[in-house]
């Protein structure tokens, strides 16, 4: 049986044979191009009809874009942007380096999804919100909204804002990591993006990303041993769907190797980050120097929640009752913080 | 857990040696579905064919004034556009309740209702050309609830008598009043189920075709193609022998293609318009506006108990939100009522139900269609006062016991009833009595049980003719032909049909071809509804069988001189009862009767019994069925205080079947209704957008907007677990053969959904003192109720007990 689904527009699909052509290609083809990688994001909005494009160049078979490899001396990880999100899960040196991130690449979606989806894709994945992630006729019924024909926000009556939600479970993780991306642009000119600036608060253009620039690769720093990290995403269901709620956590402790506990058992916080994604259309980052000092124990985890529940409101803009969401939210810190103490 | 199933499908492994009846095989068709052969509707490509798409209502609420089609005519590659006015005759599935009109001409009732179709050579150029039709539309406000509509003075259908009330049933039974005066204990309550679908992963699909001699002939991925077959000669005007209707593959349906669609009258129109096949395919957000599913229900119960546990009196009041047609609506608010006073005696019983048009897409039969939301509600009732006189769960429901031979007290006649040996088995399954009150804070264990049909007693519409009938041949190479009306939908009336038949003729399920639901080839079958096909089709299927035998063990007697009776057919051999040493194969054997007979055919049908069986009261007919089926469940939960998660770690499901005539697919029955129940109490939500008030509580406007929007009409946001998301289920046969069904054979598709989603809300009581009177589960509500306990154990100045077992 064929898979029931809408149709994809008509559209012609480039396979470049490398980045310099790649490049070319998308400057020649102008603005009704598109990159698609694995495509999981970019073909259903497209048999939608929520983004449109004539050209699909696709970055699959760039070698630029693959491999993954530990630089001897600094210890920096360098993770090609067209990874496969299955591949990365499972990559040794991933796994050896920043395991919270081969975690997080292993909870989005399906294993499926998984096999197509990038590591560069799911950083550059669209806004989703409950009001444009929705058929032409239900966006028609609707009457639009700020990024659908609209000119009213469902989400925030009176909003002038798109507020959609960027439901990237590594983007969290990248940016408490102290990630960042290199892009290439059209003439070959290079440059180098923290995650942590990656993402602008306009759901309509979130992806602070020049048309016709492409993201080429993530690298991660060597996160020293005093650093501990954690990642916590709640969904409705445990495969399949995007967060509802996410959590990319650091805490970095004073002391460091063997000694990390104290005489009463407790490692000591010296400062940390919170990543907190799917609120809108970039991850809040809040700073936890004003724990350091601390021993990581209960109180912590307690108190920790209870700074994100204050500082994170979670909106309607994606399924499941806001209220909810935020509690959870808070739940999901203690525990991402019980997790390390 | 269930053994696996031996060897190939032809293959039985257990059961009684000989016998095809109760061994463990599997489906005769599987393989095809497993290695993805297996056509449906989608996968049928004729030549010449065109693709169609349908107009649909962005409005919940809208008048048609006029439709334009001229621009979506011009388009190149469009053949043919149709509107409403193309197909006025209004149709329902119930003859009763016609209030549908295979693409809307008046006004639009929902946000996807369906004006328009077009007919192109693409499913791009039909999209594109949709575009192009012309709707004016007069916007109306939407009443997207019960008591919106209710209260309003617009009727939603002009046609309808009463306002916005599709039906209203009434019924008393003994002296409820005094029952609930007399009673120890009252227990009061307000219980709330929400909307659901189907979902089934084959969406709806159809091809018409008008021949050269002018035979219409469609496909649909239908459950009832004798329903669909009266439809489309009623609409389209033609008789019905100018048409034919085929069923391929369905790929799940689940109630939810259980009457005819507008794709099917579009398709067949547009065919005969353009002289070429139509396929018009729905996409999955149109499988969600066809609906027809779980209807949402306000109840309030009150139940009178006896000290010592016993049902003195119900009295049930239940508003059901229908949506925007009638759809099976009329049985399904006699069901409310009517299907509860089994398996336990009420003393007395009253029931008040009103089913409501809502400007929403239409609900109607989804597995256990009517009876899951009150018996939700009444089981959850009973776990009340089990705790309230402190009786064991289980016991209470023993006490309460009606009993096999017996009436119910709506007049319905139970035959065989094996619900106490159902509770017997999840008692000891589940470890009840050893671990209930036992267990730590935070997990618990519930029970619940029910009763359901094995098809009804009267057709939908006036009939004295069989209700399935089945017609057989026997082929000189030792091969069975089965021909039948049956819509195998997934549950397996192909393998329930094979499998008696070869069990009757000696044959292996290899040996036999099944050619189901085509109207043209095979006798009538009413169709895959109110479980009605093991029963019915079964009958039929064992009457024409056991006229071949008959001949086949004559011919082979008369070879061996000997009586008929000392035949045996059983292992593609006849043979001597006496001496099995005596033998041919089935083969000879079938050649010695075709010699005898001449070619060998025969038929079969079955009717329900029509005397006493009922009760003698306007709607006494409705719920009345040949034969029971019992189902008890026990649901253990571990629920998670912190984040409200409740996650479910077993269920325990016992199903009196009748006879399992193949013990695999109860099993399958069983556990799929395991899974779908639970999957609508904790995950699966059917539900619109309310209207009028935006979020900040200002009114708007009339035109586009919020109103009657589907909140879920994709799999991602439609929730259906994950297999990372259900517990471990046992399924546990229970058999008391009913004397109406084959070999006893009562139903086991849907009887064990239904108290799946009661005894999950008495499992998370037992477990946290939650009680979930309002579905679906979620854990904002558990949370909630967490906080009231708290609060409430503030108040009282007293800790919170250890475990709530055994608090009320």
């Amino acid at each position: 049986m064929l898979p029931p689904m809408l149709r994809l527009p008509a559209l012609d699909v480039h396979q470049p044979a490398n980045l310099a052509d790649a490049l070319a290609l998308r400057e020649q083809l102008g603005p009704g191009a598109r990159w698609v990688a694995g495509g999981t994001d970019l073909l259903p909005n497209l048999k939608l009809h929520m983004v449109d494009a004539e050209h699909l160049v696709s970055l699959r078979a760039l070698a630029e874009l693959h491999g993954i490899t530990v630089d001897a001396a600094t210890g920096e990880l360098c993770i090609g942007a067209a990874t496969r999100l299955a591949d990365l899960a499972a990559d040794p040196d991933v796994l050896a380096h920043a395991p919270v991130l081969a975690f997080a690449a292993g909870r989005v979606a399906s294993p499926q999804l998984r096999n197509m989806g990038t590591l560069g894709g799911n950083l550059c994945l669209d806004t989703r919100c409950r009001y444009i992630n929705q058929s032409e006729l239900w966006r028609e019924a609707l009457g639009g909204c700020l990024k659908s024909h609209g000119t009213e926000c469902h989400v925030v009556p009176g909003g002038q804002g798109c507020v959609a939600a960027l439901s990237s479970d590594t983007a969290p993780v990248l940016i408490v990591h102290g990630a960042a991306i290199d892009v290439l642009g059209p003439h070959g000119a290079s440059r180098s993006v923290a995650v942590a600036d990656l993402y602008d608060t306009d759901g309509l253009q979130h992806v602070r990303l020049e048309d016709g620039e492409v993201l080429v690769r993530v690298r991660v720093p060597r996160q020293p041993a005093t650093a501990r990290h954690a990642y916590r995403k709640w969904a409705a269901r445990a495969s399949i769907d995007f967060p509802l709620v996410s959590v990319a956590l650091r805490l970095d402790l004073a002391t460091t190797g063997l000694d990390l506990a104290s005489a009463t058992g407790t490692a000591t916080l010296a400062g940390g980050q919170l990543a907190v994604g799917v609120l809108g259309p970039r991850p809040r980052v809040l700073d936890l120097g004003r724990f350091a000092g601390r021993p990581v124990d209960e109180a912590l985890a307690l108190e920790l929640g209870d700074f994100a529940f204050a500082r994170c409101h979670p909106l309607p803009n994606v399924p499941y009752d806001a209220a909810y969401r935020r509690e959870r939210l808070a739940v999901e810190v203690r525990r991402a913080v019980r997790g390390m103490a | 857990m269930s053994a696996g199933v031996g060897g190939s499908a032809g293959q039985t492994v257990g059961g009684t040696p000989g016998r095809i009846v109760g061994g463990r095989h599997g489906k005769i068709d599987a393989i095809d579905a497993m290695v993805g052969a297996t056509k449906y509707t989608d996968d049928l490509s004729l030549p010449r064919m065109l693709h169609a798409k349908l107009v649909r209502s962005p409005y919940a609420h809208a008048r048609i004034v006029r439709i334009d089609t001229s621009r979506a005519e011009a388009l190149e590659g469009v053949h043919a556009v149709i509107t409403g006015a193309d197909m006025p005759e209004r149709y329902g599935v119930i003859p009763w309740t016609p209030d549908e009109q295979a693409l809307a001409a008046d006004k639009a009732r929902f946000v996807g209702d369906a004006v328009a179709a077009v007919a192109a050579v693409s499913e791009e150029v039909a999209a594109a050309a949709c575009q192009l039709v012309h709707v004016q539309w007069e916007v109306l406000p939407a009443l997207t609830t019960p008591a919106a509509a209710l209260a309003s003075p617009l009727r939603i259908h002009e046609a309808n008598k009463h306002g916005n009330v599709t039906k209203h049933v009434h019924l008393d039974f003994g002296d409820v009043d005094a029952g609930l005066r007399d009673a120890a204990l009252v227990v009061e309550g307000h219980y709330g189920f929400h909307g659901s679908t189907h979902a089934p992963l084959e969406p709806h699909c159809a091809i018409g075709w008008q021949d050269a001699a002018g035979l219409l002939t469609v496909w649909s991925s239908t459950q009832v193609p004798h329903y669909l077959h009266r439809e489309l000669a009623k609409v389209l005007g033609l008789p019905a022998h100018r048409i034919r209707v085929i069923q391929p593959a369905v790929g799940g349906a689940f109630g939810g293609k259980s009457e005819p669609f507008d794709l099917e009258f579009a398709a067949a129109l547009l065919a005969i318009r353009t002289g070429r096949p139509v396929k018009l395919l729905y996409t999955r957000e149109e499988v969600f506006l066809a609906h027809r599913g779980r209807h949402p229900f306000d109840m309030h119960y009150r139940t009178g108990f006896a000290a010592d546990g016993r049902i003195l009196a119900v009295d049930a009041k239940s508003v059901l939100d229908g949506g925007a047609y009638s759809s099976f609506g009329l049985v399904t608010t006699y069901y409310s009522g009517q299907l509860l006073a089994s398996p336990y005696v009420f003393g007395a019983y009253r029931f008040d139900s009103t089913r409501v048009y809502t400007n929403k897409p239409a609900c109607g039969p989804k597995r256990g269609h009517g009876s899951v939301q009150p018996r939700f509600a009444i089981e959850v009732q009973l776990d009340k006062a089990a705790r309230a006189l402190a009786i064991d769960p289980i016991e209470l429901r023993r006490r309460n016991f009606i009993g096999a031979d017996s009436r119910t007290i709506n007049g319905f006649h139970v035959g065989s009833n094996g619900f106490l040996e159902c509770l017997d088995k999840v008692e000891e399954a589940s470890g009840w009595r050893a671990r209930r009150g036992h267990l730590p804070r935070g997990r618990g264990l519930g029970v619940a049980g029910s009763t359901y049909i094995s098809g009804t007693n009267y057709c939908i519409y006036p009939s004295d003719l069989p209700q399935s009938g089945v017609q057989l041949c026997l082929d000189r190479s030792g091969r069975v032909r089965v021909f039948a009306g049956t819509s195998d939908i997934g549950q397996g009336s192909t393998t329930m049909l094979a499998t008696l038949v070869a069990d009757e003729l000696g044959v292996a399920l290899d040996d036999v071809r099944v050619l189901a639901a085509d109207t043209d080839l095979t006798p009538v079958d009413l169709g895959a509804y109110s479980s009605r096909i093991t029963l019915m089709a079964g009958n039929a299927a064992l009457v024409a069988a056991r006229d071949l035998s008959g001949k086949v063990k004559a011919a082979v007697a008369e070879k061996w001189q000997c009586a008929a009776r000392d035949i045996v057919l059983c292992d593609r051999r006849a043979q001597r009862l006496d001496d099995p040493a005596v033998h041919v194969s089935i083969q000879q054997a079938f050649q010695w009767a075709e010699a005898k007979f001449g070619t060998l055919g025969s038929v079969g049908s079955y009717d329900t019994p029509r005397q006493d069986v009922h009760g003698d009261y306007r709607g006494g007919t409705i719920g009345a069925s040949p034969a029971y089926s019992f189902t008890a469940h026990v649901v253990e939960v571990e629920v998670d205080e912190e984040t409200g998660d409740v996650r479910v770690l077993h269920c325990w499901c016992a199903h009196d079947c009748g006879k399992a005539l193949s013990p695999v697919l109860v099993e399958g029955q069983i556990e799929g209704s395991v899974y779908m129940g639970l999957a609508e109490a904790l995950l699966e939500h059917h539900e619109a957008m309310p209207s009028g008030l935006r979020d900040d509580g200002r009114r708007r406007d009339p035109g586009p907007g919020r109103d009657g929007l589907l909140m879920a009409s994709s799999l991602l946001d439609y929730r259906m677990p994950t297999a990372l998301d259900v517990g471990e289920f046992h399924a546990l046969i229970v058999e008391h053969p009913d004397p109406r069904g084959p070999h006893g054979a009562k139903e086991a598709g849907e009887g064990p959904l239904h108290s799946a989603i009661p005894a999950l809300c008495n499992a998370i009581f037992d477990a946290v003192g939650v009680r979930i009177d309002e579905l679906p589960v979620t854990p904002a509500k558990i949370l909630a109720g967490l906080r009231a306990q708290r609060a409430a154990a503030a108040n009282a100045h007293r800790p919170m007990p250890a475990t709530p077992t055994g608090s009320q």
